[in-house]
């Protein structure tokens, strides 16, 4: 223990002082302003909150992150809107018009994104008179269909992350999965439940293949993932487009137009429940995936396996794992869960392949991933929470007119708040680590 | 100049890592600062140097208070640090290396560069240290890059040294020459504090030594003091200088190594040529002996310990129990019998990260009784984990604490319980208790030797001599990745240094051809070989019992490797 005694790393002066920092307790009460007519109890909350994210408590970062994220996009709602930029321009002359119109904006599109959301309260009026009842969980369903692709990708790149590799090819893997998942759905004929089951293990091993194939080439060759991965990407839309232009292939017969027939009844993956309250056997599908992964890395050798290999390689191999059988591995499961994210995608919801289906999925799932933290837990809910925006998103474009973009450019934001946790801090003026100055000096002599 | 210290206190939190220390250096003076790792002793030249600022005393120069900010203040105050991790930029040269951060604003560098070339010329005429200006700093031997750092010092004016466990990473014939050069700086007038937890190197060249636990000071003692002495005062109790062993009973060959040779990487030696990392090396180890393997870092050690456990393509042969493993993967030799503690604990041996308990597992977490088929068996995995941090005395808050945020020895002896809680036929470890404090060598070592006895054949590198002498039962040495020798434990150090710099004896496949029969033998052929002008004639009891009384002081009190565990901060700084 003695080792301790004049130990402490020099920058550790601020992580594990349980003193509570003089400087920033009064310039977090300016964060939060409402707390200042309390001081007391406000200094405790403060307090509570400086430790918890100067601890890097991944829920607060997160939601504080997403938190700044939607009073940027408010901003921007309010600021893009022309109404409201006349009223600013007699800001002068008559300032509650300007700031009550760019309210008026901002909670007309928060609100309508949520009833798309979430629920609408007016669903359950209309129940009291008479109106369906299932329609209050309508929006909740929507968010359950949006987010099942994306739990499936953000699974994938969170596998391979945690096994130390970026995968930036679950779109390719998605394509590779839906491309398979799609010809078994058409091409043959199965009883009810086998076919679909049968689809979706199709879908699983044809994004597998694309896993495993930058697995083995960074295997054996050292070829770096992210770049196989992103040009696998443009060699699978392009696969794509040439399989949906080909008439042997996958294209409908007798059509001009890049789309694939439509899977047959079997093979669809129908709904539970509802009409609404309903949900996709996809989403129920994506949800034992994350509970597999789970299991995997939680509790199984092959999952302790992947996280010594993401953690700490070169202690690994010292260890007796092979480095590279566990990177091959890895990279196939993350494939597979990619290909099953396409083959849930077309089974569940468009039954049928197009050029544009593959969306913003498998890019979306890295974004998913690391506001997930990697976990498979943190993935379901952050996809649930982009599916939610995504749902919203339409409704609030129809009621208000903001474009749907905008939950795009809050999407990005809270990944960028997410990923530079320094600027949350410094948004919110938390705590800093003190010793800034001692480290710059010993890192500079250190080199 | 004289240095005072006064009263200087400085506190990471509750911890107390200096406590009111005060030292005075007079003009001319070489200082010891002897204590374990993590006494306080870095943390006080880091307060001096201004990369940690004190919250209490003061610096007194000349009888006047300074404040000290920064490592700038520190240099215009003339204070000088050699850290014990160089900092040079290896591709420029030594006179480049020497201006840095002194670079002209204005004018042309050209000129500058000259005059440095000319001032490390001057200085190093001055005080015989042999540096050429401009060679580049990458050729140069690590006990000249040494001295390239106390140029930097010099030229910056400096009238106080620090120099940090400066001996950590030389030869005997190396600390030699940095004595030598450390009286020189002193006739000069400079003042030296010299930074060191070995009792021999300090009581060799401080005139006073200050002797520094948890954080205070509790003495001042000569040089003449004796080795116990001032072991007891380092450590807080009476040590235990040696590692009580009884004499080895060597039986089966275990590992036998032929012809081993690392291709493919080589390294430069002093000449320029190029060689193999690992140069047909040729050994065996017995079950019941410790074979010592003796070198400075560097010099295929590591590829050595990496081609044993197949973690680097070798050619040659590896027999473990008579069957031929060289192309056996880690995890087979794993499998087969081999435990490995590898040199680099936190980047090979552990998984900072991951839990205490996972860590005790890391090569045995997809065998019963950890597993189960794929699922791994948790609660058989806690058992053993508590089990395992109970025998091997592992200060931990719970198994679940990530291993990272325990002390260097406490992850060793994480390391340690899972290579040896398990019934094994070989204990290779590297470097096992660089970093230590005397406490956790003392069990390392006592925990080795228990393997021995159990029959265990035991490989240990270090690059400690110290170690070496109390553990081996056999000594081989390396040199640019050949053995140039097998020893005895008696031989004397100059012996060794010699071997270690590269004095090959051509005796090496005879001393080993005897491997571990017995001591005698070792001792014959070193009695064949009078060119070192030994002729020892010792029992094999006599080989344990009568070891010189400073070597055994040693192998407690400072066996510690290189003493990184008191660079715990600038490590990481430097890794971060």
């Amino acid at each position: 223990m003695s080792d301790e005694v004049s130990g402490p790393p020099p920058g550790s002066g601020a992580g594990p002082d349980p003193a509570p920092d003089p400087d920033p307790a009064p310039v977090t009460t300016q964060a939060f302003p409402p707390e200042e007519s309390e001081p007391p109890k406000g200094q405790g909350l403060n307090h509570v909150i400086i430790q918890a994210v100067t601890q890097g408590s991944p829920a607060v970062t997160t939601t504080l992150a997403i938190l700044a994220a939607l009073v940027i996009g408010a901003l921007i709602i309010a600021f893009s809107n022309t109404q409201v930029l006349h009223e600013w321009s007699t800001f002068f002359s008559n300032p509650g018009a300007a700031i009550s119109a760019a309210w008026d904006s901002i909670a007309a599109a928060y609100s309508a994104l949520f009833e798309g959301a979430i629920f609408n309260p007016h669903t359950i009026s209309a129940a009291f008179n008479g109106g369906s009842v299932g329609a209050i969980f309508y929006p909740l369903s929507t968010t359950a269909s949006q987010a099942t692709p994306l739990i499936l990708t953000g699974l994938s790149v969170a596998l391979a992350f945690r096994a130390g590799l970026f995968n930036i090819g679950a779109a390719s893997q998605w394509i590779g999965g839906a491309i398979v998942a799609t010809y078994l759905g058409f091409a043959i004929s199965l009883p009810l439940v086998i076919h679909a089951i049968v689809c979706l293990i199709g879908g699983f091993i044809g994004g597998a293949a694309l896993g495993w194939l930058v697995g083995d080439l960074k295997a054996r060759t050292g070829a770096h993932e992210v770049i196989v991965t992103i040009m696998l990407n443009y060699v699978m839309y392009n696969f794509l487009s040439y399989l949906l232009g080909t008439p042997t292939a996958l294209q409908l017969p007798h059509q001009s137009n890049l789309i694939s027939p439509n899977i047959d009844p079997n093979a669809q993956l129908p709904h539970v429940g509802g009409p609404p309250p309903q949900v996709g056997v996809g989403f129920l599908v994506a949800l034992a995936a994350a509970a597999g992964m789970w299991w995997l890395l939680a509790r199984s050798t092959t999952g302790f396996q992947f996280r010594a290999v993401g953690a700490n390689p070169s202690a690994a191999r010292t260890a007796g794992m092979s480095v590279a059988r566990t990177w091959i591995m890895a990279m196939l499961l993350a494939g597979g869960l990619a290909g099953l994210s396409g083959a849930v995608t077309i089974q569940g919801t468009f039954y049928s392949l197009n050029f544009q289906s593959y969306g913003t999925y498998g890019i979306d799932g890295i974004t998913v991933a690391l506001l997930g933290r990697a976990k498979p837990l943190g993935v379901v809910l952050a996809a649930l929470l982009f599916g939610a925006l995504n749902a919203g998103s339409t409704v609030m474009q129809a009621a208000t007119s903001v474009p749907v973009d905008i939950t795009e450019v809050i999407e990005g934001l809270i990944v960028l708040f997410v990923a530079a946790p320094p600027l949350i801090r410094a948004v919110f003026r938390l705590r800093q680590a003190r010793a800034t100055g001692m480290e710059a000096v010993a890192k500079g002599w250190n080199g | 100049m004289e240095l005072e210290l006064r009263g200087i206190t400085k506190r990471f939190g509750s911890l107390v890592a200096n406590d009111h220390i005060d030292l005075r250096v007079a003009p001319g003076e070489i200082r010891g600062l002897l204590g374990e790792n993590g006494a306080g002793k870095t943390t006080l030249m880091n307060v001096l140097y201004g990369l940690l600022q004190p919250d209490e005393g003061e610096i007194r120069v000349d009888g006047k208070p300074i404040v000290i900010h920064s490592p700038k203040d520190a240099i215009n105050a003339h204070i000088g640090m050699v850290h014990q991790h160089f900092m040079l930029v290896p591709v420029f040269t030594v006179a480049e290396n020497v201006i840095l951060g002194l670079e002209p604003t204005r004018g042309l560098d050209l000129l500058d560069r000259r005059k440095a070339r000319r001032q490390v010329r001057e200085l190093s005429e001055r005080y015989g240290l042999q540096v050429n200006p401009d060679a580049l700093v990458e050729d140069l031997p690590v006990g000249v890059q040494q001295r390239v750092e106390i140029i930097k010092a010099l030229i910056r004016q400096a009238s106080v040294l620090i120099l940090d466990e400066p001996t950590a990473v030389l030869t005997p014939g190396e600390t030699e020459d940095l004595f030598r050069i450390m009286r020189e700086l002193r006739s000069g007038g400079r003042s030296i504090v010299f930074i060191s937890h070995k009792l021999k190197e300090v009581q060799a060249i401080a005139d006073q030594i200050t002797v520094i636990r948890r954080g205070r000071v509790v003495g001042d003692r000569p040089p003449t003091a004796t080795d116990a002495e001032l072991a007891a005062l380092m450590v807080g109790r009476a040590v235990e200088l040696r590692v009580s062993k009884e004499a080895a009973q060597p039986k089966d060959v275990v590992l036998d190594v032929s012809d081993l040779t690392v291709t493919g990487e080589l390294i430069p030696d002093e000449t320029g040529n190029r060689q193999n990392v690992l140069d047909g090396v040729s050994f065996q180890v017995r079950a019941g002996e410790i074979l010592g393997i003796a070198g400075v870092q560097g010099n295929g050690q590591t590829e050595l310990c990496e081609a044993l456990m197949g973690l680097r393509p070798a050619t040659g042969t590896v027999r473990l129990d008579g069957r031929d493993i060289t192309r056996a993967s880690p995890r087979d030799r794993l499998r087969a019998g081999i435990s490995y503690i590898p040199e680099d604990r936190q980047e090979d041996g552990i998984i900072k990260d991951f839990s205490v308990a996972d860590n005790l597992v890391l090569d045995t977490y997809d065998r019963a009784p950890y597993a189960k088929g794929i699922a791994m068996d948790l609660p058989a995995i806690r058992d053993s984990a508590k089990r395992l941090v109970a025998e091997f005395d592992v200060r931990t808050s719970s198994i679940d604490t990530p291993v990272g945020t325990l002390s260097g020895g406490n992850q060793q002896k994480v390391i340690l319980a899972r290579e040896v809680g398990r019934r094994v036929r070989l204990l290779l470890a590297s470097q096992p208790t660089r970093g230590l404090d005397v406490g956790s060598i003392e069990f390392v070592h006592r925990r080795i030797v228990e393997e021995r006895d159990q029959g265990v054949a035991v490989i240990i590198v270090s690059s400690e001599l110290d170690e070496i002498y109390a553990l081996a039962d056999r000594i081989a040495v390396m040199y640019e990745g050949k053995i140039t020798g097998f020893r005895p434990p008696t031989v004397p150090v100059a012996e060794l240094g010699l071997l270690m710099a590269g004095a090959t004896t051509g005796d090496g496949e005879t001393a080993d051809a005897g491997a571990g029969a017995s001591v005698e033998d070792g001792a014959a052929t070193e009695a064949a070989n009078p060119a070192f002008g030994v002729t020892p004639v010792m029992t094999t009891e006599s080989v344990v019992t009568t070891r010189p009384a400073d070597g055994a002081a040693d192998s407690a009190g400072d066996g510690q490797a290189s003493g990184d565990g008191t660079d715990g901060p600038d490590e990481q700084a430097e890794q971060s």
